[in-house]
């Protein structure tokens, strides 16, 4: 387990990111299984529109799988997920309507090689959106901007480094114009002084009021940026709090280790 | 880092200068040093291999070149317009004991009569003999032998060219294919072509109105032009009807049962597995034989099937099989965060194959799927087996006509030729295009 500690040397102010009464997300007693293998055990979580959410543990403890199960790239079997108060069953309906208000950045970025970055971000926008392509076109390259490499527009993904391939996905999604965005250690396949540059354009994010769930080890960035930090372990949430009361004052054993293995670094 | 602090000097860095490689490793004799005699064994082999080319290739190339004969429209062309006379010889004989004695011999002597031009080249060579008397062997002699080089006789293959290319396609009418094969064939040199403009749509044109004007410009029938009956196509026209057809069919209903066979659909994968397996475990001869025997015990009774109809439709299915494989083999090597990132966006199962997946499957796919078409062009040979007139076959019925008897090798090696060019034009491109695809992205 490596938890970096990354600098940011920029002034988070959080009392601009205003935390509305809205749900977003509303998880009640969710399980879910890989054949026999319980992954997931009675999942409660509720997050509110404008929140930002950190969520750490041990590898294998279920966090990757929690959060592709809000967009459907897993199914879960038993409980209930509404997002937006849409649930998430069956229904492909459904699945659409939810995919188009979530925005997800994974570890690898997966960005599409054989387009071009400005392509990339149109692609969804114009069959999903069925947007023209010069207002898709224009969309993107502010979301580009957004994120600070406008002038890579014409590239192809290989020829980018990881840290601005990363904010090309960031870019891509935002085009969706989603109101989630969940990311999946989205630094942890970049070098260090990559990491920094991905982590600005996710504080900017925030700022700009959009409700995150974040899966990181970044730990400076959780006591900045999030709202709410929680901890997962063999599929279970352990524990959830305000950062401050979470590093400082870890309630279970298990929390204690685990932060105590991660911040020895 | 400033030298000052410590109150020591720090030696100042000069890189190294850039030096050029071993002159033994670069240019030619780097070359010969390191792929032909890098070592005794290697260097052997090279001697073997330079020698046996020497002893194959000049004479394929006098044969097949410099005594060849070009003009002329009969069989005569190629007959050596030359007298072989025999001369008395004397000539020693050596005896079992080694003594020698004097015999009489022939030798054989070509003469060119005067005023002509001979188009034959001959050796002189020494054939040794023995003389026998009463059944034991006498002596041994030496005879001189003039022998006639033999070239090929190319003016076979003029006279009969026009059907080995249409086979028996009327004359009057053989503009059509040639137009139709020649318009293909330039689409085809544009569609591959880096940079063109609008090369999708020309690949679009391709693939479905042109068969279809193809197919009229072929047959006839309309616009003025008389019907010509497909039991009269043939030739390199008919090999490339059926290649081409089998290859545009084979591709789409390929990615199709390919895409069946992963579908969560069980009854769909069912289905495309069982087509996939069945027709890539059976021979093409077998799928032939059932396209023409089986095939029609489906159909109601009385229903008149066309015989290349028939055959087209089962070579397609035949090639579309492996191209299934092919193509799940590309779908497999993508990898799975494409397919996770297409759904995050919403993008739905069709558009994510058509913009996602299938876009960077087919690049992985290309050169295994030209090697495939190369195998198909060949394979169309065995069409002759139900009674198509291919290249081959063509070739074939020429040889065997009374008038150029003795003749095959000459008809063979054109067939060889035309397949050979056809086929190492498309391993050239699929080579040319893997290169690219490990340089480019
Ligand atoms: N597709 C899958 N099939 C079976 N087991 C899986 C699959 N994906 C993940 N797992 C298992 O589920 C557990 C949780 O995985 P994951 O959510 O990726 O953990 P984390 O992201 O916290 O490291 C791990 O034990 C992992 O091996
Ligand atoms: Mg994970």
């Amino acid at each position: 387990m490596s938890a970096t500690d990354t600098d940011i040397d920029v002034d988070v102010d959080q009392s601009r990111m205003k935390i509305s009464d809205e749900i977003a997300i509303q998880i009640t007693g969710m399980h879910k299984w890989y054949g026999s293998f319980h992954v997931l055990k009675d999942i409660n979580l509720t997050v509110n529109q404008g929140e930002r959410i950190v969520v750490c543990g041990p590898s294998g403890s279920g966090k990757s799988t929690l959060i592709r199960c809000i967009n459907r790239l897993e199914e879960h079997q038993q409980g209930q997920i509404l997002v937006d108060n849409v649930e998430l069953t069956n229904d492909l309906k459904n699945i659409d309507t939810v995919r188009r208000e979530v925005g997800m950045v994974f570890q690898h970025f997966n960005l599409f090689p054989h387009l071009t970055v400005l392509e990339n971000c149109t692609l969804a926008p114009i069959w999903v959106r069925k947007m023209p392509k010069a207002e898709a076109e224009e969309i993107g390259m502010r979301f580009l901007e957004t994120v600070r490499i406008p002038e890579q527009a014409d590239k192809f993904p290989g020829q980018l480094s990881g840290g601005q391939q990363q904010r090309v996905a960031i870019a891509r999604s935002l085009c969706m114009n989603p109101r989630i965005m969940l990311f999946d250690e989205p630094t942890s396949a970049l070098d260090p002084e990559m990491i920094k540059e991905v982590l600005e354009v996710m504080i900017h994010l925030a700022e700009e009021g959009m409700t995150m769930i974040c899966v990181t080890h970044e730990m400076g960035f959780a006591r900045k940026v999030a709202n709410r930090v929680i901890f997962m372990d063999a599929g279970e949430i352990v524990e959830q709090n305000e950062p401050e009361e979470f590093f400082n004052n870890p309630k279970s054993d298990r929390t204690q280790l685990f932060l105590s293995q991660i911040l020895s670094h | 880092m400033s030298t000052q602090d410590y109150g020591v000097t720090e030696p100042v860095f000069t890189p190294k200068p850039d030096l050029p490689p071993p002159a033994s490793t670069v240019g030619v004799i780097g070359w010969v040093r390191n792929n032909l005699v890098p070592d005794w064994f290697n260097g052997a082999m090279t001697v073997v291999a330079l020698l046996a080319l020497y002893m194959v290739i000049p004479p394929i190339v006098n044969w097949a070149l410099f005594d060849a004969h070009f003009v002329g429209d009969s069989r005569k062309a190629c007959k050596p317009n030359v007298q072989i006379v025999r001369d008395k010889v004397a000539t020693k004989g050596i005896m079992p004991d080694g003594t020698t004695l004097d015999v009489e011999t022939t030798a054989d002597r070509i003469v060119v009569p005067e005023g002509v031009i001979p188009n034959v080249r001959w050796e002189r060579k020494m054939v040794e003999g023995v003389v026998r008397a009463k059944g034991r062997e006498y002596a041994k002699v030496v005879v001189e032998k003039d022998v006639i080089i033999e070239g090929a006789c190319w003016v076979f293959v003029g006279v009969r060219f026009d059907q080995f290319i249409y086979g028996f396609y009327p004359k009057e009418e053989r503009w059509r294919p040639t137009v139709v094969i020649g318009i293909g064939l330039l689409l085809i040199i544009y569609m591959l072509t880096d940079g063109m403009p609008h090369r999708g749509r020309v690949a679009m044109f391709l693939l479905i109105p042109f068969p279809v004007i193809a197919f009229f410009m072929f047959s006839g029938g309309v616009l003025g032009m008389p019907h010509v009956d497909n039991a009269k196509w043939g030739g390199l026209v008919l090999t490339i009807i059926i290649s081409s057809v089998a290859i545009t069919g084979a591709l789409p209903l390929g990615v199709a049962l390919a895409l069946g066979r992963r579908s969560q659909m069980p009854i769909i994968r069912w289905f495309c597995v069982l087509v996939i397996e069945f027709f890539r475990s059976v021979p093409m001869i077998t799928i032939l034989f059932m396209a023409l025997v089986v095939l029609p015990l489906f159909l109601p009774p009385g229903t008149t099937f066309d015989q290349l109809l028939r055959v087209l439709i089962g070579v397609t299915i035949f090639i579309a099989a492996y191209t299934a494989e092919v193509v799940r083999g590309g779908l497999q090597a993508l990898p799975k965060g494409q397919y996770e990132a297409a759904d995050a966006l919403g993008l739905g199962y069709w558009k994510m194959m058509r913009l996602i997946i299938l876009p960077q499957a087919l690049r992985i796919m290309i050169p295994a799927i030209v090697s495939l078409f190369i195998g198909i062009f060949k394979d169309t040979t065995l069409v002759q087996i139900v009674g198509l007139n291919d290249l081959l076959t063509m070739v074939q019925l020429a040889v065997t006509d009374a008038q150029w008897i003795g003749l095959s090798k000459e008809g063979y090696f054109f067939c060889g030729f035309v397949f050979f060019v056809f086929c190492f034009s498309m391993s050239r491109y699929s080579m040319y295009l893997e290169r690219k695809l490990h340089t480019g992205h």
